[in-house]
């Protein structure tokens, strides 16, 4: 569970307030660019200071902690994996920072490689990885990570649809079913409906939501109606 | 973005880093401030070596930057065989060592040199190089190299569509485009080069001399190795600081140029100017740069035979000297380019405005009362042959480690990467191709540093290019030159297998 309570955020003329609770499973993040989907990421994970309102994971407040101190797990638009590590290492990472790892710790790593499907790729750099598998091997650190909450700012962005809808199943098969709070930025409508169980609105200054994703689409609220436009729902 | 979104760092390193580059400019500023013997003023010869330095400083700048236009004119406009070599070329004398320049100038200009053989054999008199205008050959030498990559900087600086436009229009191109070019880096270019000769010690120390041709530095040199006056050194010191500070500021002020920077190697296509011109500078340019850098060789291989014992000790002080001095630089650089900031950037520059002699006067002041300052000369030497050649590190590192820190400081960061293993795993492996380059670079600067040295070492610990000097100085030019080829072969592999081993195997 991940909670906005009374979060305030302003950087010069951008203002953003969200008062808000994330419950487990997939709750998807739309709205119109510009408006601070990746923004609202970001204070949760503890890359943007917040003018005020406190950030609570399950029972504990992380507002003043470090972003790798927080039971948070992120992953970027770009520049998820360093390119001058082992695939090992890269993963490796989300169980020892330092990469001193125990023969268990290294066991774990390897497991956690083929859970994605890359046996056999551990010794390669990224640099020689599609961008399927480089996205696999991101997602490989954040489930050996094993915190209870995923922040996902449009990892998947960059791959073609089917290689895109791939991941999204992966991430709903491995995360989500083992019980994660996931938060997911998009900026395809459809995506959100197809596989997310809420969807936070974050247009005109406010994060509002979480809405049950069926529910909000079937009867969107003024802001998402200014945002879909005339778009006609997949599910109808 | 919030400042706790890079990852966290100890401030120690920088602050160590910082404190000697404060207390080695700095302190020993102070040093020799606090001994300056202000009594007596300066007297007449004094006031001359002032007058001298700043001539010949100006005279030389002048004509560097001068000759510097057209050539960097044709080199901008003209496409032929050898142009990337001889681009690579003009970076050369950066890492060169000013004794072994000297030493090949005398080889072509000196009594016995190419030039006065041949006007003998007219039946013209023979030209001096010593003095005034030795001094400016030899910074000339030195710094129209410079001069032509800063102005060839700006002439690639100007988009190719703005020469097609001007040759569709008919316009003068001159006028159009490179004389507004030109106002921007010509005043730049010609004080950083001012401030080179301002502190340029070697050469007024091997090529000046006598009443009529001292410069300030070597009479500093003078007072405390000949006359052991230290109150007047420092006195003179603080006029050298004076004239140093004053020219650094301004230009500081005025320029924005990086001679350091590559991407040189790009033809602009032209429809102006005349080929055989050009062919004129270009050629004219190499042979001045070239035929002293031969004539090293030459006579360095025919030297080799005849090299004396003393070679070989000193060589193993110069490389090691190099290496340490080399590994303090990168150290510092590093350190203080992964704190960043204003503060950073200002003590990253105060370098650029210390001299070599001011620094070793006020270390030679503030250890004499404790040790024979001989006893110190090689890690004096090292300390600050690190802290001066830390202003080219930090331009080659700091670049890289902010673009680590923009690209994958979030990322560490979220994993908890942070401290020294953010450094261990993340950036030393990041920047390696820029660190390696700066390691060189270092360890090719001091290795060829005949400035504090002179001050401190005796026999006992001289240093290559400081045995050079002293086989010159007893007339054993055969014996110098083969010294001085082993100078720039080290002083060339260290900054290749440096800068080489920083680049193999880079993942991007």
């Amino acid at each position: 569970m991940l909670t906005f309570d009374g979060v305030i955020i302003a950087q010069g003329d951008f203002h953003l307030a969200a008062d808000l609770t994330i419950s487990k499973g997939l709750t998807a993040v739309i709205g119109p660019s510009g408006a601070g989907k990746s923004t609202l990421l970001g204070a949760a994970a503890g890359f943007v200071s917040l003018k005020s309102g406190r950030i609570v994971c399950d029972a504990s407040d992380v507002t003043a902690a470090q972003p790798g101190a927080r039971p948070i797990s992120m992953l970027f638009q770009d520049h998820n994996l360093f390119p001058h590590l082992t695939i090992t290492q890269n993963i490796g990472l989300g169980l020892r920072p330092n990469l001193r790892m125990t023969a268990e710790e290294t066991s774990r790593v390897k497991a956690a490689i083929g859970d994605v499907g890359l046996d056999g790729f551990g010794d390669r750099k990224p640099g020689t990885l599609s961008g399927g598998q480089q996205s696999r091997a991101a997602l490989a650190r954040v489930l050996l990570a094993d915190r209870p909450v995923v922040l996902l700012d449009e990892p998947f962005s960059a791959l073609g649809p089917a290689l895109k809808d791939e991941m999204l199943r992966l991430v709903q098969r491995t995360l989500v079913d083992a019980g994660k709070t996931v938060l997911m930025v998009t900026h395809d409508p459809d995506d959100a409906e197809s596989i997310a169980d809420h969807v936070v609105l974050v247009a005109e200054g406010a994060a509002t939501g979480p809405f049950d994703t069926e529910a909000v689409f079937a009867n969107p609220p003024a802001a998402l109606m200014a945002y879909l436009g005339t778009r006609v729902s997949r599910r109808s | 973005m919030a400042r706790s979104a890079l990852p966290i760092i100890t401030m120690v390193p920088a602050i160590v880093a910082g404190a000697i580059v404060v207390v080695l400019t700095l302190g020993t500023l102070i040093a020799v401030a606090l001994r300056a013997e202000v009594g007596s003023g300066l007297g007449p010869a004094d006031w001359a070596a002032v007058r001298f330095t700043v001539a010949q400083a100006f005279v030389s700048a002048s004509l560097s930057v001068g000759f510097a236009i057209p050539v960097a004119r044709a080199l901008a406009r003209r496409q032929f065989l050898w142009r990337r070599l001889l681009i690579t070329l003009l970076g050369a004398p950066f890492i060169l060592p000013v004794i072994v320049a000297v030493l090949g100038l005398l080889a072509v200009f000196g009594r016995n040199g190419v030039l006065n053989t041949a006007l003998a054999a007219i039946g013209l008199p023979e030209v001096s190089i010593y003095g005034f205008h030795g001094v400016v050959l030899a910074h000339v030498f030195f710094n129209l190299p410079l001069a032509t990559r800063f102005l060839l900087q700006g002439w690639l600086a100007i988009p190719a569509e703005r020469f097609r436009l001007a040759a569709g229009l008919n316009a003068p191109v001159g006028r159009l485009l490179e004389w507004p070019m030109l106002c921007v880096i010509v005043p730049g270019a010609f004080l950083v080069i001012f401030v080179i000769c301002l502190t340029s010690f070697a050469v007024a120390l091997t090529l000046g001399g006598g009443p009529r041709a001292t410069t300030v530095e070597l009479a500093i040199y003078e007072a405390l190795r000949f006359d052991f006056d230290p109150g007047r050194a420092a006195l003179l010191a603080c006029v050298q600081f004076g004239l140093c500070a004053i020219a650094a500021l301004v230009a500081w002020r005025v320029s924005a140029v990086d001679a350091l920077g590559t991407g040189l190697d790009r033809v602009v296509q032209r429809w102006d100017g005349s080929r055989w011109i050009d062919g004129i500078w270009i050629t004219l340019a190499a042979m001045f740069l070239l035929a002293p850098l031969s004539m090293v060789v030459f006579q360095g291989l025919a030297g080799l035979d005849d090299l004396p014992a003393e070679v070989w000790p000193s060589i193993v002080r110069s490389v090691s000297v190099a290496i340490v001095s080399a590994f303090l630089t990168v150290g510092m650089a590093l350190a203080l380019a992964l704190q960043g900031g204003r503060l950073v950037a200002v003590i990253g520059v105060l370098p650029l405005a210390a001299s070599s002699l001011v620094v070793g006067t006020g270390l030679f002041l503030m250890i004499f009362p404790f040790v024979r300052p001989a006893d110190m000369a090689l890690p004096v030497t090292a300390a600050v042959n690190a802290t001066l050649a830390l202003p080219f590190a930090l331009r080659a590192i700091s670049p890289a480690v902010a673009a680590t820190t923009e690209n994958y400081g979030r990322l560490a960061a979220q994993l908890n990467v942070t401290g020294w293993a953010w450094v261990r795993l993340v950036v030393v492996p990041r920047v390696r191709a820029p660190l390696g380059f700066a390691l060189g670079l270092a360890a090719a600067l001091s290795m060829g540093d005949l400035g504090v040295i002179a001050l401190f070492a005796d026999a006992d610990a001289a240093t290559l290019p400081l045995t050079m000097y002293r086989l010159m100085g007893s007339y054993r030019m055969e014996a110098a030159a083969g010294a001085g080829l082993l100078l720039v072969a080290i002083s060339l592999m260290l900054f290749w297998i440096c800068d080489r081993g920083g680049r193999v195997n880079v993942d991007v």
